[in-house]
């Protein structure tokens, strides 16, 4: 671990002012996925600042009948705040399905959102990476591959988001509040928070260096009562997504009056499945309808050598998360 | 009592409030003063050698002391090995050359461990490299026989070629790591040319001799300590290069120095359960009587040893074929050499061997458990000898009984529950029940208290709980006045801790000096004229709460200290080697066996598979420890489980390295992955395999564990996977 000063800010701007004047440091909150980079040699800081103890942990209902929930909530807080709880309980289930409780007491909203790829060159500095070390070659495309993308990778980078959480997000049209180096505030539909990699992998999504999440609104929507996250894995715990759904449906006497779904585990940012949801929207919701709009889903799906599993597992599971979600 | 009661009601780990209060000490916890920390640097090529080690910034920076490698480090006295020698122990930073990624090259030896760490970073290696292969299928066609080739029984070819009813399939098992919660660590000092370390072992003579040999110097000069091992399976049974590099460099900087390994370096401090290939044939009448067993097996090596596992000694002692063929061979990659991990070679071949005859039970329409009784062994069929005893069809009955086996449907599909898929499945498992020489010395106090010592290991199963209830049954003393004392080389000498002998071997040394010491008691008490000991058969005599008593007679009774103080002795102790009685063990197979039934539920649309409940049953002898036997068969199944449904080691063969060497990318099964278990221990009376009659079980537990699994999942899906780790894309 590189040798680094630790500064406690009491104020966001202090916070953005001494980021944003050193390429070298980092906001550290939480810190359950910058400590492991830095003990890895992964990323190499030379100055962390504690932002941990800013007020930015509110979970509040917004005015139309959304929820804020601040950048420094922590994950296991959010999930079992009554406010999300009885209005997103699809992104409950999807922060309890990631890591571990004690990952989850120490872990905070925009530290999930920042969190970076586990595959596993990424964290192997003794091999090339792309992401971590630009133009030293992508070692998954043609090496092990099993976790990697099936939507939206590029020759630089198959690396996929770890994150269960954002995919709810994605799903539910979250809006990220992030403030600028220059002291705004600017609003990042979530749909564009996180980019794909194509030349730049080591840029994982469009926040500029400096720039600080404050919190995520999530705006009113009627799928509470039918949605459902559901995560595929190799263990029961503790391991991330081979592949996942966030599903989401409003239902009128049985017919889909709108649908969301997204995937997690399958591309470079959390996968908004455009098509099969419009596809979805006045039909009726029953297996074969799930079915099909699996199907759509998954149809530019583009494997590599030891993913394609993920396609028919994500094809099935879209179609039981929508199941579930229509409790059929 | 009931197993479920003794297992409650059984006494309890005597050093269990130790480790859960932190006084425990594990091996990186210890300190000598003045010390320094090493941290080490490997290797990011698999084959070749070092042209250059570049240490100049890293000795730039704060608190490094050094930087030791093959280039600066004094030579080791390490003898050369024979042409033909099998054991060659790989000496770390003592050459250039690569032989596994991620190999240690160098170490920096700095004030404190974060300095060490970092300037490890800044070492500079340039490499001259050469091709690897660390693929084991590429290597297949150079695979040779290691060791003797073991002649056929019968004539298996024939018997294949003519038999109704066969089956013939290829399993895989990937490689495997034990990833034990205490990494490998040594502390190591020189004090006026001895050598004291605290070293992650489970063997402390073989460590002890390991290091006098390596620096030229008497044993006596070497003192190896190990009080508390936080897990090994096998991962300790040899030295690890943190040994060496910490005596080394503590030798070179003339202070002592520990050197601890991290955890993604972790996966090249120790070898691996090997990577195997198997193949096996098996054919029967239409009885279901085995008529042919062919088990071909081939698993991984090291560039420069022959490490080799029986992975097919069960096909020679399972069941009763007249016609068997086992051929073992291994292949060498690029890689470091593997080593014994939990039911070494056993549990591999056992994957493959019932998973092949639940295969056959189909094709001939047999029960699975129906199959395995039909071709019951009642003595050994390689030899013909007796078992000493074996009670495995007391454990099939039982556990199926227990299971609820009889209510199984056989088609594979049959049985649901709701929208999941049900399976049951069996298997069985066996380890040979080895004993070797041991010592103890045992010494009984004038305060009434005993202390019992011996050079063993504790890595986890309870050897501390097994001896001091051994020795308190002898003395007659309740556990709480017994001090068991193990993990240090000045202790009286006892095999390393491994191939479940343990409680054979080091308990018979405590059970018989314990009965020595209380023989000279007993003289003692009958030395003076009118004793009532005095003419008093030693046989009627009995221990009881710290006293000694004449059978029969309840108020002919001295205390052990009532003895002493007559006597004027502060104790009274002595020191003894057990050995094995060969010629009659030689008379008979000595072996453990048992059985295992377990239900998986199958969500297959996404190719989840749950292992709901398991009952595993275990004739091993005699119980000793029936909570710690309990533990042992449960951390067994949790072993299989960890093997049949998440364990691989994932290794890029481009690169040649070992791809998830951390306890996020290798799974091990966690709490939320383990159903049901239950035991149930059928006792033996063996009088043959140690005068304790108890024979090993901490390996045992997990032999027929993956296939059982394995058979339960065709049960529920009708798809045999013969590639292990069941994964939900293999279900798909």
């Amino acid at each position: 671990m590189r040798p680094f000063a630790f500064k406690r800010v009491s104020s966001p701007a202090d916070a953005i002012k001494i980021v944003g004047e050193n390429a070298d440091a980092r906001f550290i909150a939480g810190g359950t996925n910058l400590i492991d980079l830095m003990k890895e040699g992964v990323d190499l800081p030379d100055e962390l600042v504690d932002i941990s103890r800013l007020s930015l942990s509110l979970v509040r209902s917004l005015p139309d009948g959304g929820v804020s929930i601040g950048a420094l909530a922590k994950n296991s807080d959010t999930a079992n705040h009554p406010l999300v709880r009885r209005g997103f309980p699809m992104l409950s289930q999807a922060i309890l399905a990631g890591a571990s409780p004690q990952i989850r007491n120490m872990a905070t909203n925009g530290g999930n959102l920042m969190q970076r790829t586990r595959c596993a060159y990424f964290y192997d500095v003794a091999t090339p990476c792309n992401k971590r070390e630009p133009g030293s070659g992508c070692s998954a495309k043609d090496g092990l591959n099993r976790y990697s993308a099936i939507f939206g990778w590029s020759d630089s980078c198959s690396a996929v988001h770890p994150s269960d959480m954002c995919v709810a997000l994605a799903a539910l049209d979250a809006v990220v509040n992030v403030r600028t180096v220059e002291g705004r505030e600017r609003k990042i539909k979530f749909a564009d928070f996180h980019r794909l990699p194509e030349n730049a992998p080591e840029k994982d999504n469009t926040l500029a260096h400096g720039e600080m999440i404050i919190s995520i609104d999530i705006p009113k929507n009627n799928f509470a009562p039918t949605s459902h996250y559901l995560k595929v894995r190799d263990r029961a715990s503790y391991a991330f997504a081979l592949v996942s759904v966030a599903a989401a449906l409003e239902l009128d006497k049985g017919t889909i009056k709108q649908a969301r779904i997204a995937l997690g585990g399958v591309a470079h940012k959390p996968w908004r499945c455009f098509e099969a949801e419009k596809m979805l929207v006045g039909k009726k919701a029953d297996a074969e309808t799930f079915q099909e709009a699996a199907k759509i889903a998954l149809q530019d799906a583009k494997p590599l050598s030891d993913n394609g599993y993920k396609v028919k597992m994500a094809e099935r599971a879209v179609a039981k998360a929508l199941r579930r979600s229509a409790r059929i | 009592m009931t197993w479920q009661q003794q297992q409650q009601d059984g006494p309890s780990r005597v050093d269990g409030r130790a480790k859960v209060t932190g006084t425990a000490k594990y091996i990186a916890e210890f300190s000598f003063p003045r010390m320094a920390h090493g941290y080490l640097v490997q290797s990011t090529i698999a084959k070749g050698k070092i042209r250059d080690i570049d240490t100049a910034e890293a000795e730039k920076q704060p608190g490094v002391i050094k930087v030791l490698s093959h280039k600066n480090l004094s030579k080791l006295a390490i003898p050369a090995p024979a042409p033909d020698a099998v054991v060659r122990p790989f000496y770390a930073l003592t050459s250039d050359e690569i032989r596994f990624n991620a190999q240690p090259i160098a170490v920096v030896v700095a004030e404190t461990f974060e300095q060490a760490r970092y300037a490890a970073s800044l070492v500079k290696i340039a490499y001259d490299r050469a091709a690897h292969s660390t693929d084991l299928r590429g290597s297949l066609d150079k695979a040779f026989v290691s060791g003797r080739e073991q002649p056929d029984r019968g004539n298996p070819e024939e018997a294949f070629a003519a038999a109704e009813f066969k089956i013939e399939a290829e399993y895989t098992i990937p490689i495997e790591h034990h990833n034990a919660m205490e990494p490998h660590a040594t502390v190591a000092s020189w004090e006026d040319g001895k050598l004291t370390v605290y070293d992650k072992t489970q063997g402390i003579q073989g460590t002890t001799g390991y290091l006098a040999a390596a620096f030229g110097i008497d044993r006596a000069n070497v003192r190896v300590l190990s009080p508390f091992v936080g897990g090994a399976f096998g991962a300790a049974l040899r030295p690890g290069p943190n040994l060496i590099i910490a005596a080394m460099a503590a030798r070179e900087i003339e202070r002592p120095v520990k050197v601890v390994y991290s955890r993604r370096q972790l996966a090249t401090a120790h070898g691996y359960r090997p990577e195997s290939i198997q193949i096996v044939k098996a054919a029967a009448d239409k009885d279901g009587k085995l008529t042919s067993l062919t088990h071909q097996a081939t698993h991984n090596t090291s560039a420069y040893e022959n490490f080799s596992e029986n992975l097919v000694g069960m096909a020679r002692g399972l069941y009763a074929c007249p016609n068997v063929r086992t051929v073992s061979k291994i292949a060498r990659v690029d890689m470091q050499t593997p080593l014994w991990m939990r039911a070494p070679g056993m549990v591999s071949g056992a994957f493959a061997l019932e998973s092949a005859l639940d295969e056959l039970s189909y094709k001939l329409k047999i029960d699975p458990l129906e199959l395995r009784l039909r071709n019951y062994a009642e003595a050994d069929p390689e030899t013909g000898r007796p078992f000493s005893s074996k009670e495995l069809r007391e454990c099939y009955r039982q556990a199926a009984e227990r299971f609820g086996w009889s209510k199984r449907t056989p088609e594979p599909r049959s049985m649901r529950d709701g929208k999941y898929l049900i399976g049951w499945g069996m298997a069985t498992g066996m380890w040979p029940a080895g004993q070797a020489a041991a010592s103890a010395r045992v010494t009984i106090n004038a305060d009434g208290t005993a202390r019992v010592e011996s050079g063993t290991t504790d890595i986890g199963p309870g050897t501390y709980t097994t001896m001091t209830i051994i020795a308190s049954q002898v003395l007659g003393l309740p556990l709480e006045k017994i001090t068991f004392v193990l993990g240090d080389s000045e202790l009286p000498p006892s095999p390393a801790q491994g191939g479940s002998t343990t409680t054979s071997s080091v308990g018979t040394a405590v059970k018989e000096a314990s009965e020595l010491v209380l023989k000279e008691l007993a003289e003692l008490a009958g030395k003076d004229e009118g004793s009532p000991f005095r003419e008093i058969d030693a046989a009627n005599l009995i221990t009881e709460d710290g006293s000694i008593l004449v059978r029969g007679r309840p108020e002919t009774k001295l205390s052990f200290t009532e003895i002493l103080k007559k006597n004027n002795l502060g104790h009274i102790g002595l020191l003894h080697r057990s050995t094995p009685d060969t010629g009659e063990r030689g008379k008979y197979v000595i072996a453990s066996h048992g059985a295992q039934f377990l239900e998986v539920r199958v969500d297959e649309e996404i190719g989840n598979v749950r292992v709901t409940r398991v009952v595993q049953g275990t004739a091993a002898g005699k119980i000793i420890n029936p909570k710690g036997a309990h533990s042992q068969e449960m951390g067994g199944v949790v072993w299989g489980i960890g093997m049949a449904m998440t364990e691989k080691t994932e290794v890029d063969h481009a690169l040649g390295r070992i791809m998830n060497p951390n306890l996020a990318g290798y799974h091990v099964p966690v709490n939320a992955d383990i159903g049901r278990i239950e035991t149930i221990f059928v006792e033996e009376d063996d009088k043959i395999v140690n005068p304790l009659g108890a024979k090993g079980l901490g390996e045992l537990g997990m032999v027929g564990v993956p296939a059982a699994i394995a058979n339960a999942v065709f049960h529920a899906t009708g798809k045999r996977i013969r590639d292990l780790p069941i994964t939900p894309d293999k279900l798909l």
